[in-house]
């Protein structure tokens, strides 16, 4: 950038490199569309990566990490080096943690920085240096640009009386070492016990119920594999967030959402429990709070049918 | 804890789905703790390790756990699961029971049965799966060793 001056959260995070990964053009569509569309109501700009690819989400890494790393570092060079954006937002839990590893691993290991030089300099791009972007999630892209108070002078249809149990599930946290910027004490994010999405949500009107599980594994990884050990996870997720009285669980991860969704249906069917708590992304939830339509946040993408529920609660 | 006899992994399992569907009350909550003791035994003695008899801040639940993540960090993922369970076990055994709060005592003891089921879950879905790989998607490569020898690896 060529502005030196250091900017505040808000005006850094006012426009950002928009990361949206693969599944937000795919299961997690309804994640991309909200996103997009709360940006537009709180005036905040996302330009998209151009010609962005997977960050090498589980399957690269698990065959060949520091693939992963230079997959996650293109993406990051573009960024910084085409584009000339200092910030990356990744909704996705997958490509956010993904990004922060590469970041990690680039800043700490000599053999990685030889592999992303060379195959940086094969697929002719420039090679992405350590700390040339920041990687932020949606979260932390609400929270700074807007905040609190930003949200609370914009709420038109408060979520009050809703209550939430709100899931960030094990990645957005995990490896702590590879989130330097969270545990820094108040305002910071906490790796133990994560509250950007309860802060945000309580700042649109909503109650916030006590729950445990929300950095608990959703059986994500295990889907294809083995279906029936994640609907088990899953159903004990959706229990526990009915027994602590939620009607809703907010989520900010496609893989989670889509499990929650997908598990809670297998799991009437498979375990014959059947239950009743709408999973309901955070941007979706935050922009029915500003006055957005359901359609506008893709509330009809998603599988879990909540439009009766947001109409009885006055969203709609 | 006293050192009880291990119970098969599938005991475990009968068990909490039981003390889930009961509900479990607040005197269930030494057992609840044992049992996630029990699945986390059960994990470090599928790593070919003696189960540390030891305490991390007065639980052996955590000295457990952290013997089980040691070389593994994927194993964090139930980190916080574990410590939500001893946080459940002291509201309901160190909190002195009053008149009116009995329906709070009952809804935290409901919810230490599922913390610990899901638990069980996690890591009995991680055991069978162990062969296969690794469970969590922030896991070490399936394959290790495969760096200098992988696609990145090689020209």
């Amino acid at each position: 950038m060529s502005d030196k001056q250091p900017k505040s959260g808000k005006q850094k995070y006012a426009e950002v490199a928009y990361y949206p990964g693969c599944a937000l053009e795919g299961t997690g569509h309804a994640y991309n569309r909200s996103t997009k569309a709360l940006g537009k109501a709180l005036g905040l700009k996302l330009k998209e990566v151009e010609n962005w690819n997977c960050c090498g989400a589980m399957e690269v890494k698990n065959i060949d990490p520091k693939l992963q790393t230079y997959l996650s570092s293109r993406v990051m060079s573009i960024a910084a080096n085409k584009m000339k954006m200092d910030t990356v937002m990744a909704p996705c839990n997958g490509c956010y943690h993904n990004l922060k590893k590469a970041e990690y691993e680039l800043s700490s290991d000599e053999k990685s920085r030889e592999v992303v030089e060379r195959l940086s300099q094969k697929a002719g791009h420039a090679t992405y240096q350590v700390g040339q972007v920041e990687t932020i999630h949606a979260l932390d892209w609400i929270k700074e640009a807007i905040g609190e108070d930003g949200l609370r002078e914009r709420v038109k249809n408060s979520l009050q009386g809703i209550r939430i149990a709100n899931y960030y599930g094990c990645m957005y946290t995990r490896p702590r070492h590879i989130f330097p910027e969270k545990d820094q004490g108040p305002g910071s994010e906490s790796t133990s016990k994560p509250h950007f999405m309860d802060d945000l949500l309580e700042a649109a009107g909503a109650e916030n119920v006590d729950f445990p599980l929300k950095t608990a594994c959703c059986g994500g990884a295990h889907t294809l594999s083995d279906s029936d050990t994640s609907t088990r996870l899953v159903a004990n997720i959706l229990q526990a967030a009915e027994a602590a009285g939620a009607e809703v669980i907010a989520t900010e991860c496609p893989t989670c959402h889509s499990g929650l969704e997908m598990h809670q249906i297998r799991a009437e069917s498979t375990l014959g429990l059947k239950t009743h708590v709408k999973i309901i992304y955070f941007t979706q939830l935050l922009g029915l709070a500003l006055g957005l339509k359901p359609k506008a946040v893709g509330l009809h993408e998603n599988v879990s049918d909540s439009f009766a529920f947001v109409k009885e609660k006055g969203l709609a | 804890m006293t050192a009880a006899a291990l119970r098969p992994l599938g005991e475990i399992g009968q068990r909490l789905q039981v003390l889930v569907a009961a509900p479990a009350t607040p005197a269930d909550a030494p057992e609840l703790l044992a049992l996630g003791e029990d699945v986390l035994r059960h994990w470090v003695l599928a790593k070919g390790l003696e189960p540390t008899h030891g305490e991390r801040e007065g639980f052996r639940l955590l000295a457990l756990h952290r013997q089980g993540a040691d070389g593994d960090p994927s194993f964090n993922a139930c980190r916080e699961t574990c410590r939500e369970l001893a946080w459940h076990y002291n509201l309901l055994t160190l909190q002195p029971a009053s008149e009116g709060e009995q329906d709070g005592r009952s809804k935290q003891a409901r919810m230490m049965a599922l913390v610990a089921n899901h638990l069980f879950l996690f890591i009995s879905g991680k055991l069978e799966t162990e062969a296969l790989g690794e469970f969590c998607c922030s896991s070490r490569p399936l394959r290790t060793g495969v760096d200098a020898g992988g696609a990145a690896g090689s020209e």
